[in-house]
């Protein structure tokens, strides 16, 4: 067991951990971050995404210990401290980009990842970013759509109806 | 002006708050203090004798709270089947037992050997590696058509056979039909693969058993789309424990799509051992074992034919099908290609004569039951690419082959046992032409072709049976339950309302859409309004969410019971303002009195309920709560048309989807928002499963694609923005909110328009090819080309 410190949605954080424990498995049963997700266990769904030192990391992919000394950002870390929605998470709610919510932490924080690097992506850049981020509910079309108008781009003509 | 409140209102989802924020609470989010876990050892082959199990240097593993094995689940019940099919002679379907751990043989790759319990998982992990097997192993049955040979190897030995059951339907009509074919101007014969498929919504399965030993009650906490169903089948099948000393909650769900309808053994085995053991026991499934423990969905091999008379009209069809069964009968499998398949075939036509036969078949394989659309994709598609089949023979257009053979009288009884209530085929077609600008698709094949990539545009229609359905007729098809829901209404003295509903929302907004219809009712705001499902100790007996039947079934009971509600809050207004009960009405949240200006508010009443100080108490209860139990008369018939227009890149043999539209008829529509999520949802399943997904065994039993690295799951960029409408609406007729049911159709409509434009862009390119079985993958699009 190593001893391991961090900071998570800006609070410093540690505990105790085996060498093999994900940091997916840190955030949800020692943090009780429970709304990073675990859908797969070959690092293909998505729906443990978080940021790491601000990049986008698939949290089921990285070991807890490698996360010493990181800024860790999650879903739980996305809204006000009023409650207010993000830019992203209101126009999912806008937009009905989720329907089960399990992999929408997931495609939150991966969509924030984009904004930040290309604040107005394209139809076709938006799909491409979510390559690694699977949704069974939505067939996508609400989540490009929500992710497109969070960048302030009008979506009213994409077909919805 | 699209409405803001009420029914037909676009809300906003409320549980998006939760979801959005990472605080909804999932099954695997439930945590008991002192909680075990288990882990299950499976089996690695398909088909094996097992010879010893042997667990001592396991169970002395650091952690290990026990090892169970199939030994200590003998003289307890196995896994029950709901439903019996009874073949064409008349015999009762073969149903093999289905142990919770293998006992004797493992029988399908993923079958369960032993459960370690250890203080962490990890150590249940570990430990399960230092099990000793001896398992020797044996030839497996995979083929369905081998399995029924001669010869071939059993996967049940003591029932003698690998056929579950040879259906025949409608039986009495076979010969008619042989006689129609003999007499056609025309045959058309297509013989197909519905591949298999795995549901995998993204929430893996997840079970938490508990015990508390002072009450003496069970509780399990699990990922299921109908809680209710799993206390029957749990409690009275296989653990014993009566439905008062067992509560199943199912909080939030991720996604089902079917495959978490079923009782599956990891539920039984948490529930058992957490009383063994005095101490909750948790698993949770990893995706690869999901792919070999979940059941499976589709894996149909047929052969249909259509026979056409000399004007192109449809005189008869016949289809012959093997289904798979898997292993073990799963929950609900013998409905899936019969009762839910069958019934189907006439499709949106009035081909007068129908014979189905389906020959179910039990292989070395994960047990397959309803997938999202179940059984009626697999109508569908065959259906729909035949008559395209037929088009491209006859030289006539595929859509006015379509619509000359339209049903276009209503209600219409078809040759296989049901009966449409409403519908407008044409509408629907009408609408698509429109949307998918048919008008336009020569320009564009053109644009395409300069590319060098060859355009094909496919159509087609679908009809589903949805809300299943009443109960006196499914018991007579063999159904093992009832299919009604229920719903309680309870309001609060300061007048909000608590609906407590059978009903399980995994996805599809229930806490969102269920209160516009009391607001609308009732006329008080939707905020006023709780829904409360998933938890047998809240909601009465339900039978939960499938078959797209949440809002036509379940919907219905909480309007019944609102009803009940109304009526008694009328006798109390009209005590309350000294009027006739006849005279009261209730609009925008007060009651008044008919040609006057007397009024009481909605939560006057509703106090006056539980402070009945002023009140009829000689005629009425204090209190205002009711139940109703709804069971619907017929199913309902959703369906539409869709289209779908693709590019083959002929030198790499790659689809892609260009534009994919929708029209669907689900008469009145509550959430037109949600409604348009649903079916977008299910074209992109229907779009994995023509374009990508593909469950693959080899010839040994060996489960090829047990991962997202092998399982093509359809991400962003396969799919495009779809284009849907709900705009022709023919309400059903038998329910009281007239609505057909919406959660499948995406599902079922989708695949045939995709592999028909495959085939049109092909033969534009000069390819006279006539079936590329599914997934259009580009190697077979490419040996298609080149074949």
């Amino acid at each position: 067991m190593a001893k391991i410190s961090m900071k998570v949605n800006g609070r410093d954080v540690s505990g105790e951990v085996e060498g093999r424990t994900l940091l997916v498995q840190f955030l949800r049963d020692q943090l009780g971050l429970t709304g990073t997700h675990v859908g797969c266990d070959t690092s293909q769904c998505g729906a443990c995404t978080v940021q790491v030192d601000g990049k986008q990391v698939k949290s089921c992919t990285m070991f807890a210990a490698e996360a010493e000394g990181a800024e860790v950002s999650t879903i739980e870390g996305e809204a006000a401290q009023d409650g207010t929605l993000s830019a992203i998470q209101a126009a999912f709610q806008e937009h009905h980009g989720l329907q089960c919510g399990f992999c929408t932490p997931g495609m939150v924080m991966a969509a924030k990842s984009l904004l930040e690097v290309n604040p107005k992506p394209t139809e076709a850049e938006v799909r491409h970013h979510l390559e690694g981020n699977i949704c069974r509910c939505t067939g996508y079309h609400n989540i490009v759509k929500a992710i497109m108008a969070a960048s302030g781009q009008d979506v009213g003509a994409i077909a919805a109806e | 002006m699209p409405k803001d409140h009420g029914i037909g209102a676009s809300n906003k989802r409320r549980e998006d708050i939760r979801f959005l924020t990472g605080t909804g609470n999932y099954t695997d989010d439930i945590n008991i203090h002192g909680q075990a876990y288990v882990y299950f050892l499976r089996s690695d082959v398909a088909h094996g004798k097992i010879n010893s199990i042997d667990t001592a240097a396991a169970a002395a593993m650091p952690g290990v709270v026990r090892i169970f094995t199939g030994a200590d689940f003998e003289g307890i019940g196995g896994l029950p089947c709901g439903w019996q099919v009874t073949d064409k002679h008349g015999e009762p379907m073969k149903e093999p037992p289905h142990p919770v751990l293998a006992q004797g043989k493992v029988r399908h790759v993923g079958d369960p050997i032993a459960a370690v319990v250890a203080d962490s998982l990890d150590q249940a992990r570990d430990a399960a590696e230092a099990i000793e097997l001896d398992i020797e192993e044996l030839p497996a049955v995979v083929d369905m058509k081998a399995a029924v040979q001669e010869g071939s190897a059993l996967v049940h030995d003591d029932i003698g056979t690998n056929l579950c059951y040879d259906w025949g339907f409608v039986e009495e009509n076979k010969g008619a039909v042989e006689e129609a074919f003999s007499k056609a101007a025309h045959v058309t014969t297509l013989e197909l693969r519905n591949n298999r498929l795995v549901a995998n919504p993204m929430e893996p399965r997840v079970a938490v058993g508990d015990f508390n030993r002072a009450s003496g009650d069970s509780t399990l906490y699990t990922t299921s789309q109908n809680p209710h169903v799993i206390r029957l089948l749990m409690g009275a099948f296989v653990l014993g424990i009566p439905e008062h000393k067992l509560r199943v909650v199912a909080p939030d769900v991720g996604g089902g799509f079917g495959t978490k309808i079923f009782h599956y053994a990891e539920e039984a085995f948490c529930t058992f051992a957490a009383k063994q053991l005095n101490r909750a026991v948790k698993w949770t499934s990893s995706r690869s074992e999901a792919f070999m423990s979940d059941a499976h969905g589709r894996d149909h091999v047929t052969k249909i034919q259509l026979a056409l008379d000399a004007d192109n009209n449809f005189t008869a069809l016949r289809t012959e099908t093997y289904a798979n069964m898997g292993a073990y009968l799963s929950t609900f499998a013998p409905s899936v290609p019969t009762w839910l398949h069958g019934t189907l075939m006439a499709g949106n036509y009035k081909t007068p004569l129908i014979y189905v036969n389906v020959k179910a078949v039990f292989t070395n394989t994960v047990p397959v039951d309803a997938y999202r659309g179940a059984g009626r994709p697999e109508a569908t598609f065959q259906l729909e690419r035949v008559i395209d089949k037929a088009a491209r023979e006859l030289g006539v257009d595929p859509v006015e082959l379509r619509r000359q053979n339209f049903i276009t009288e209503f209600p219409y009884a078809t040759p296989v046992a049901v009966e449409y209530d409403t519908g407008d085929y044409h509408a629907t077609m009408d609408k698509l032409v429109e949307i998918a600008d048919f008008a336009g698709f020569e320009a564009r094949r053109k644009d395409s072709e300069a590319k060098g990539k060859l355009r094909g545009l496919g159509v087609n229609c679908y009809i589903e049976a949805c809300g299943i359905a009443p109960s006196n007729l499914v018991g007579q098809l063999g159904a093992r339950a009832g299919l009604y829901e229920s719903a309680t209404v309870r309001v609060n003295a300061t007048g909000g309302v608590v609906v407590m509903t059978g009903s399980h929302s995994h996805g599809q907004g229930h806490e969102t859409s269920f209160p516009q219809v009391i607001s609308e009712m009732i006329g008080i705001p939707e905020d006023q309004v709780e829904i409360v499902h998933g938890d047998t100790a809240r909601s009465p007996m339900g039978m939960g969410t499938y078959g797209s039947r949440s809002l036509a079934v379940g919907g219905s009971a909480m309007v019944r019971a609102a009803e009940k509600i109304i009526n008694k809050a009328k006798k109390i207004a009209a005590h309350l303002m000294e009027a006739s009960e006849g005279d009261i009405e209730l609009k925008d949240g007060a009651f008044s009195v008919a040609g006057t200006d007397k009024s009481v508010a909605w939560g006057e009443v509703c106090l006056a309920a539980y402070v009945p100080h002023n009140y009829p108490l000689e005629d009425i209860e204090p209190g205002l709560e009711e139940t109703a139990f709804y069971d619907p008369s017929n199913f309902t018939y959703p369906s539409g048309a869709y289209c779908c227009e693709v590019e083959v890149d002929p030198e790499t043999g790659k689809v892609t989807i260009e534009s994919f539209a929708a029209t669907d008829d689900f008469g009145n529509i509550v959430n037109p928002m949600i409604v348009d999520g649903q079916v977008h949802g299910g074209i992109g399943q229907g779009i994995g499963q023509a374009l990508l997904e593909n469950c693959a065994y080899d010839e040994n039993g060996q489960l090829l694609s047990a991962s997202y690295m092998d399982y093509a799951m359809p991400r962003a960029s396969d799919v495009p923005f779809y284009k849907v409408d709900h705009s022709c609406q023919t309400p059903c007729t038998h329910n009281p909110l007239g609505v057909k049911g919406c959660g499948e159709a995406g599902a079922i409509g989708s695949p045939p328009a995709v592999v028909n434009a495959v085939i049109d862009a092909l033969h534009s390119g000069g390819h006279k090819v006539e079936h590329i079985d599914m997934p259009v993958s580009p190697s077979r699009v490419w040996a298609a080309m080149n074949g």
